[in-house]
């Protein structure tokens, strides 16, 4: 079996360690679970919106909280409960465990969405299931990949540190999305920043999967989800293999 | 026994941790087949020369061959044949003892199979067998350690990292661990540990460095090192009531140890008849006096000056 085999199905134990050790615990379910929910009907009461437009909400919303509420603390809480030194002395790099925690939270939000995605039945909408399911993909990805960069910088061994920093960044995000006001009435400045944000690309995608004008043509939302996971991964792993020797001293 | 393979070869291996010089150029070798022991004070350089040999630090400099390949280069395959128990690394706490051991089985990519029979062996030689499905969170140190111990085992491993394996446990999980290191060994297996235990050292090791400041400065045998300090005898005194004034010995030093005097010098006679005149000055009565053989723990606080960092 080539090593590169090896390492993909050793990153399936990490997976299996971390869907029973962090999935229910309480910040996950507080920041994955509870608090999209929240938001959303915060959203959804006293605006008069298509089943579209709130069907797009609502995905968007539960994709990107719960793809990125586990991510975040799995290291600082191993650096803190000192078993990611037991990780790094195993034979597996430490690019097959940050990718074991980016499936982790990847299933997480798979899970969930698809769950949520049921909605879409009773809400009677038009949906282009092709666009939907790879438009979430990507996204859930490209999520899951942002934590792997949120987890690395600062190097703590404080979950609530990491939580507090990466809860500023996703409602950054959510905010510059448009979710709330769509990209079409945005002003150019606006727009410009709207388009660092990954979840902008998840948005204007599903639009185009519910027959909503989208601002971007559809490949570019592809290509940008996919660009951002591939950023994200790649620089997250690169400043924590920097960064390694600060959890230690 | 083999002892004529070098299982380890370290050639200057240094560490700079932000300027900090924590490991300093240091050289050594461990033969196959026998316990290493490696002594030293607290923040001498113990743990983070175990951490370069293990993989998780990357050295500054210098050069480590285990099992006659290059550490850098061969991380993956040489780490496969480790077994490893790392400084206060626990198990996790919210697993149970076998989805421990399961999940280490599957990091070194051993079949269902194997990892079950594996872990109920080895949770069986540990003592653990009746609290396998148990989570972690309710074991006492010892259990934990044990458990550590027993997931580095699980993959039968040519060589075994064991950094502090007794450290702060209880007298049955300590004996446990140590007759397991010892059976382990008679099978073959090369083990390096790092303990601050003297007792453990000299019982377990075939041979030890010392380590300090980053510097190895003995490595030999037990009995071996302890002939560096017989050029120095150690005498222990007793004074009732119990007072001292430690400039009374000028070519010595002198440690006070609860209600005991322990002084290590070249000249037992001279200070002998110091300590005599000193008590008869200030009518002290000298309830025991005696002269020993420096042991290996008196050699190792010779050596390092007797300070932790």
């Amino acid at each position: 079996m080539s090593d590169f085999i090896k390492q993909i199905k050793r990153s399936f134990a990490i997976v299996k360690k971390d869907m029973v050790i962090f999935y229910l615990k309480g910040p996950v379910v507080i920041m994955g679970l509870l608090f999209p929910f929240f938001l959303f009907a915060a959203f959804l009461i006293g605006r008069n919106l298509s089943h579209g437009y709130l069907f797009v909400a609502l995905i968007s919303m539960t994709a990107f909280f719960t793809s990125t509420a586990v991510g975040p603390t799995i290291i600082p809480w191993e650096s803190r409960s000192k078993t990611f030194e037991r990780l790094l002395s195993s034979p597996i790099s430490i690019t097959t465990i940050l990718f074991g925690d980016m499936q982790t939270s990847f299933y997480f939000g798979f899970i969930i969405t698809s769950l949520i995605s049921i909605v879409a039945i009773f809400l009677h909408i038009y949906l282009n299931i092709f666009i939907f399911i790879l438009a979430i993909l990507l996204a859930l990805i490209a999520f899951s990949a942002m934590t792997i960069l949120m987890s690395a910088y600062p190097p703590t061994d404080v979950p609530a540190d990491v939580m507090m920093l990466s809860s500023l960044l996703k409602f950054t995000l959510l905010f510059i999305s448009g979710i709330f006001v769509p990209l079409q009435k945005l002003p150019w400045y606006a727009k410009a920043i709207s388009s660092i944000s990954p979840l902008t690309y998840l948005v204007d995608a599903l639009r185009h999967a519910v027959n909503i004008h989208g601002y971007f043509p559809l490949w570019i939302d592809f290509v940008a989800l996919l660009l951002f996971a591939f950023v994200f991964f790649f620089v997250g792993m690169t400043i924590h293999k920097r960064v390694l020797e600060k959890r230690f001293t | 026994m083999e002892y004529n393979y070098v299982v380890i070869e370290v050639k200057d291996l240094t560490k700079y941790y932000d300027g900090f010089l924590a490991v300093d150029h240091i050289n050594f070798g461990v033969r196959k087949g026998e316990i290493f022991g490696f002594l030293g004070p607290n923040g001498a350089g113990k743990t983070t020369t175990i951490r370069m040999l293990t993989g998780v630090l990357k050295p500054s400099s210098g050069e480590i061959r285990i099992f006659d390949m290059d550490m850098q280069k061969n991380m993956i395959t040489l780490k496969e044949r480790m077994g490893i128990v790392p400084e206060m690394a626990n198990p996790y706490i919210d697993l149970t003892a076998m989805q421990n051991l399961m999940l280490v089985g599957r990091l070194y990519g051993m079949r269902r199979k194997e990892i079950k029979e594996r872990s109920n062996e080895m949770l069986r030689l540990f003592g653990l067998y009746e609290k396998k499905d148990e989570k972690v969170r309710t074991f006492s140190k010892g259990l934990k350690q044990r458990l550590s111990l027993a997931m580095a085992l699980l993959p039968d491993p040519e060589l075994l990292f064991l950094d502090e394996p007794t450290s702060g446990l209880d007298v049955m999980s300590a004996r446990l661990i140590k007759d397991i290191i010892r059976q382990e060994n008679k099978k073959g297996k090369t083990i390096f540990m790092s303990t601050h235990n003297m007792h453990d050292a000299n019982e377990l090791c075939n041979r030890i460095a010392i380590i300090n400041h980053g510097k190895i400065v003995a490595i030999d045998t037990p009995e071996k090192i302890k002939k560096i300090g017989e050029e120095n005898a150690v005498i222990e005194i007793s004074i009732e009531p119990f007072k001292f004034d430690k400039s009374v010995i000028k070519d010595g030093k002198v440690e006070i140890m609860g209600d005991k005097i322990k002084i290590y010098a070249k000249d037992a006679d001279g200070v002998i008849k110091k300590v005599v005149d000193y008590a008869e000055k200030e009518g002290l009565k000298i309830i025991s006096l005696s002269t020993q053989k420096p042991s290996l723990e008196d050699v190792f606080v010779y050596l390092v000056g007797g300070k932790n960092e």
